[in-house]
């Protein structure tokens, strides 16, 4: 199974993308931005970063890339996508997913390791996990607070849309301690912390995150 | 206003030029006139005195630092050495690693975001110049009283400016240092240190070889932030408000070096360039000139070729500006067009500015004419040297004969109530305020980062080789011994990485003083240098290269000698490294070292508002024998745990060691009025299964180290001779201190 990690310019993990599509078991396919083809990939990954510096709204310029006509294209027939940190961003601006991330509640940039709770265990990206199942992965960002007009967010929340919730003090103000969420077809989803950065104990604080990746291993074999 | 031209200034011998505003003295001037023959061009006046500043030439620290090549250890893992923009250093399986701290303190005082963020991309790039990708940093600061209202200023804007720059940039902050104290509080310390890794095969050098080969200068566009920056900001004491000079700091753009540092790095691999120089400080005037001189001499620049941000700029702004985010490289013809099309993948800017001529000379023309004629080693190197007068201060033996009075616990009410008071001091406070506004995750190949002793990265995923790196200054001891001050820092830095078993193996420094035109700065300054260098010979690390910051005061006012000293280590096997703190009960807890009544320059003194007596005097050979039995110890799977002592002493470790894992500790230890707080270097802290006991004892005896026994792992409070103090009375005691203090 081959997964593409896009990189834009100022992209930053990439590599640790890639490197936990690798640990997951699947075979990691770099994907330029100015790429008009996906080489052939079953999922396609948008790692974190400041994709363009992120000086207009994060993500915004991202989404007008050659790459993401044809990631929407093959996202909208059912492909995985999983957007973190900063592709959970670009996921907003694409109207592939509501909603948007907007400053932290305290107003700087955060770096913890923060525990969430997986809500959803239906998506592409978490069958691997057990309902209500606590981990632990970093959450490292500057806009990553949850925001959505209130019918948005009854909709999310009567269909069972948020993927993944913070546990314990609001880390950034998210509503509802939204940290991930899912499209209505569950192949689509956008998280704020970084699964990728928690694939082994020796550089992460945990192996927790690892299960984002070996999700989507049987959501290709269905 | 005319072009100041080679020929005007032939024809206009005695016409007056503002050298004294740029910075340049009379004899300076003079000497210019008289390398050139005639006076300097206006253009060439600019360069002259961006690269004969302090910051740029080093003409009053240059006799000194001397020594780091006199007394320098004979080494094979020395690839680069001092000279070159940073130092490589060889850790094995083929991989070199380089690495360097530098200042940007006084930029950082006036715009603290931009200053620290700009201090941040220019270590980086000198870091990417040598060939290497970046891989990690860290920032060591210095602050006014925590609670003065300009450090609420300062601070939140450093450390904003630290984290939105590296974190853009991808390069995981692995450490660090947060220290208080009121001689900073018109001058904060900003250094930063940048750390990468690549093949041997791939180092580059600054040099332009090979007469028409290319002259490229590419990455952003050129305006007018920073212009004079270094002759007006790094070489001039503050005594007036900052905002006056505000357009001379910087602006820096992470998301543009991010790309470049990508566009070079595939430059490299492909091999497309002969020689390689980053722009920072005096800007093209560096660039052109060390590239020239790192040659054979010969270069010619076209200047009104290089992309402007602001067309309104004359060609002495454009030799000047400091703008961030461009490299020069020199090309092959034959490989220039390879070299653009990379620079387009990228949407590079991208540049044709000249071409390496067979001559001597560097001529720059603007459309047309001659704008700069001159010998670029008269630039680059050939600046003032200064033996300036030093004499040793009349504070130093004044304070050194004070006798340290301070509370020392006996009763449990009195151990608790010390522990607490050391714990939400500032200086030793828990400081994830500032490290979580950092990332250290990502490359994921971070293993150890703040609060551990040193930071540490993986340099390669199979083979699990490792390098370590610490910073560390005790400017109070500096500022009682300067001599052995720079030794202690030293010893503390090499010991912070040998706690996780790495082999120290190369050094940096950045070292920051006041002006030194002062007699008793300038001996300060001597002393550091002289017991740096001694003690780097004695425990056999070269160092690598460094910096120095002068002109750090406030009025006249010095800031404390500040020596910081940045140790590299290298782990064969990161997996089995030492962690800094015990996750279970019923571990023995031992301390290698002895402790002596060490409180002068304590953590304890400050709060106490002493700062005389004697700083301890450094025992390098026992230093390097506990770092042999460290590195033994980690090699034979000995340590749960090991922990350095430093500031706050055996308190502060225990703190940090307990609230690490939340297991507490229950110790015992004797003559506790000094022991708590004592501050005697050369000691750690270890945690052993008991099934460990002899072999500890054996390495202890073998290497001479005195071990004593201080108790168990285990429970919820951290227990000193029976005074109790619960760990969440602790934590909240530690953690509480910077988030009252910046909201």
């Amino acid at each position: 199974m081959k997964v593409g990690v896009v990189t834009f310019p100022g992209t930053l993990d990439d590599r640790d993308a890639a490197r936990a599509v690798t640990t997951g078991g699947a075979t990691a396919i770099s994907l330029w931005h100015k790429d008009a083809d996906l080489k052939g990939v079953d999922a396609v990954i948008l790692p974190g970063g400041f994709s363009y510096g992120d000086y207009l709204r994060c993500g915004a310029i991202s989404r007008f890339a050659p790459v993401m006509e044809k990631i929407i294209d093959a996202a909208k027939g059912g492909m995985p996508l999983l957007g973190i940190c900063n592709g959970f961003q670009v996921l907003c601006e694409t109207h592939l997913l509501p909603g948007a991330l907007t400053r932290n509640s305290e107003l700087h940039f955060l770096c913890t390791d923060q525990k969430i709770s997986i809500e959803n265990t239906t998506t592409a990206w978490t069958s691997s996990f057990t309902q209500g199942q606590e981990i632990v992965i970093p959450l490292k960002n500057g806009e990553g607070a949850f925001m959505c007009d209130d019918e948005t967010l009854a909709v999310l929340e009567g269909e069972g849309r948020i993927v993944a919730r913070y546990v314990g003090e609001n880390p950034n103000g998210s509503r509802n301690l939204i940290a991930g969420i899912t499209n209505e077809r569950g192949n689509i989803v956008g998280l704020m912390p970084h699964p990728e950065h928690a694939i082994n104990t020796l550089t992460g604080p945990t192996a927790d995150g690892l299960g984002f990746f070996t999700s989507v291993l049987n959501a290709m074999v269905k | 206003m005319t072009l100041d031209t080679v020929t005007v200034a032939q024809s206009s011998p005695d016409q007056s030029q503002p050298f004294a505003e740029l910075g340049l003295k009379p004899d300076e001037y003079a000497r210019i006139k008289e390398i050139l023959g005639r006076r300097p061009t206006s253009s060439e006046l600019a360069m002259y005195s961006v690269m004969w500043s302090e910051h740029c030439s080093y003409k009053s620290s240059k006799v000194h630092l001397k020594q780091f090549g006199d007394k320098a250890v004979k080494t094979d893992a020395l690839l680069v050495g001092i000279g070159e923009n940073a130092g490589v250093v060889d850790v094995g399986q083929g991989y070199a690693v380089t690495f360097k701290i530098e200042s940007h303190n006084h930029p950082s005082f006036i715009e603290p975001y931009q200053g620290a963020a700009t201090g941040v991309g220019g270590i980086v790039r000198d870091i990417l110049t040598m060939g290497a990708r970046p891989i990690a940093v860290m920032d060591p600061l210095r602050f006014g009283p925590a609670d003065a209202p300009d450090t609420r200023r300062v601070l939140p804007g450093i450390v904003a400016g630290v984290g939105g720059y590296g974190n853009c940039l991808g390069l995981a902050n692995i450490g660090g240092e947060v220290v208080f104290d009121e001689t900073y509080i018109g001058n904060p310390l900003v250094n930063a240190l940048c750390v990468g890794v690549m093949k041997h095969s791939d180092i580059k050098l600054a040099k332009a070889a090979g007469a028409g080969n290319l002259v490229v200068l590419y990455g952003a566009k050129t305006g007018g932030d920073g212009i004079g920056g270094v002759s007006v900001l790094a070489s001039e004491t503050f005594d007036t408000t900052g905002s006056a000079k505000r357009p001379a700091v910087q602006v820096g753009d992470p998301f543009v070096e991010k790309v470049l540092i990508e566009c070079s790095l595939e430059i490299f691999a492909e091999d497309l360039v002969i020689g390689i120089q980053d722009l920072g400080g005096a800007g093209l005037s560096c660039a052109t000139s060390e590239l020239a001189s790192g040659g054979s001499g010969g270069m010619k620049v076209e200047l009104d070729r290089v992309p402007l941000r602001d067309a309104s700029l004359s060609p002495e702004e454009i030799l000047m500006s400091e703008s961030q985010e461009r490299m020069c490289a020199i090309v092959e013809p034959s490989k220039i067009k390879r070299f653009l099309e990379i620079c387009d993948k990228w949407d590079v800017t991208v540049t044709v500015i000249g071409e390496v001529t067979d001559g001597d000379r560097l001529e720059i023309t603007w459309h047309g004419d001659l704008i700069v004629d001159v010998p670029p080693r008269t630039v680059a190197h050939d600046g003032p040297v200064y033996n300036r007068p030093l004499a040793k201060p009349e504070y130093v033996d004044r304070v050194n004969a004070e006798v340290i009075n301070v509370p020392r616990p006996t009763t449990s009410d009195e151990i608790k109530a010390t522990v607490l008071k050391l714990a939400a001091a500032p200086n030793l406070a828990d400081k994830s305020w500032v490290t979580s506004q950092y990332d250290r995750y990502v490359q994921g190949n971070t293993i150890q980062s703040q609060p551990d002793d040193s930071g540490m990265v993986r340099i390669d995923e199979k083979t699990h080789l490792g390098v370590a790196i610490a910073t560390d200054a005790n400017a109070n001891w500096s500022y009682l011994n300067p001599y052995e001050g720079a030794k202690l820092a030293l010893a503390e830095a090499a010991r912070n990485i040998a706690t996780a078993g790495a082999k120290p193996l190369a050094v940096t420094n950045c070292l920051n003083f006041g002006s030194p035109e002062d007699p008793g700065v300038m001996w300060q300054f001597a002393e550091s240098v002289r017991g740096l260098a001694d003690g780097c010979l004695e425990m056999g690390l070269p160092v690598t290269g460094g910096n120095v910051s002068f002109y750090n005061q406030t009025g006249s006012v010095a800031i404390l000698p500040t020596p910081v000293i940045g140790v590299l280590g290298v782990i064969d096997d990161v997996r089995t490294r030492t962690p800094m703190s015990f996750e279970e009960a019923g571990l023995d807890l031992y301390l290698l070292g002895e402790t002596a009544d060490d409180l002068a320059g304590s953590e304890w003194a400050y709060l106490h508002g002493q700062r005389g007596g004697q700083s301890p005097i450094a025992d390098l050979q026992r230093e390097m024998r506990l770092i042999d039995l460290l590195v033994a110890g980690r090699v034979n799977k000995v340590f749960t745990a090991a922990h350095d002592l430093s500031q706050g002493g055996l308190s502060a470790s225990l703190t940090e060691m307990v609230l690490r894992h939340n297991v507490g500790a229950d110790v015992t230890v004797e003559n506790i009025g000094t022991a708590l707080m004592s501050e005697t270097p050369g000691r750690v802290i270890v945690a052993i299964d008991p099934s460990q006991t002899k072999t500890l004892g054996d390495l202890a005896t073998k290497h001479q180290i005195v071990l004593t026994k201080l108790g168990t792992t285990g429970g919820d409070s951290l227990v000193i001779n029976g005074a109790n103090i619960p760990l969440t009375e602790l934590r909240t005691a530690w953690t509480e201190t910077f988030p009252k203090l910046f909201g």
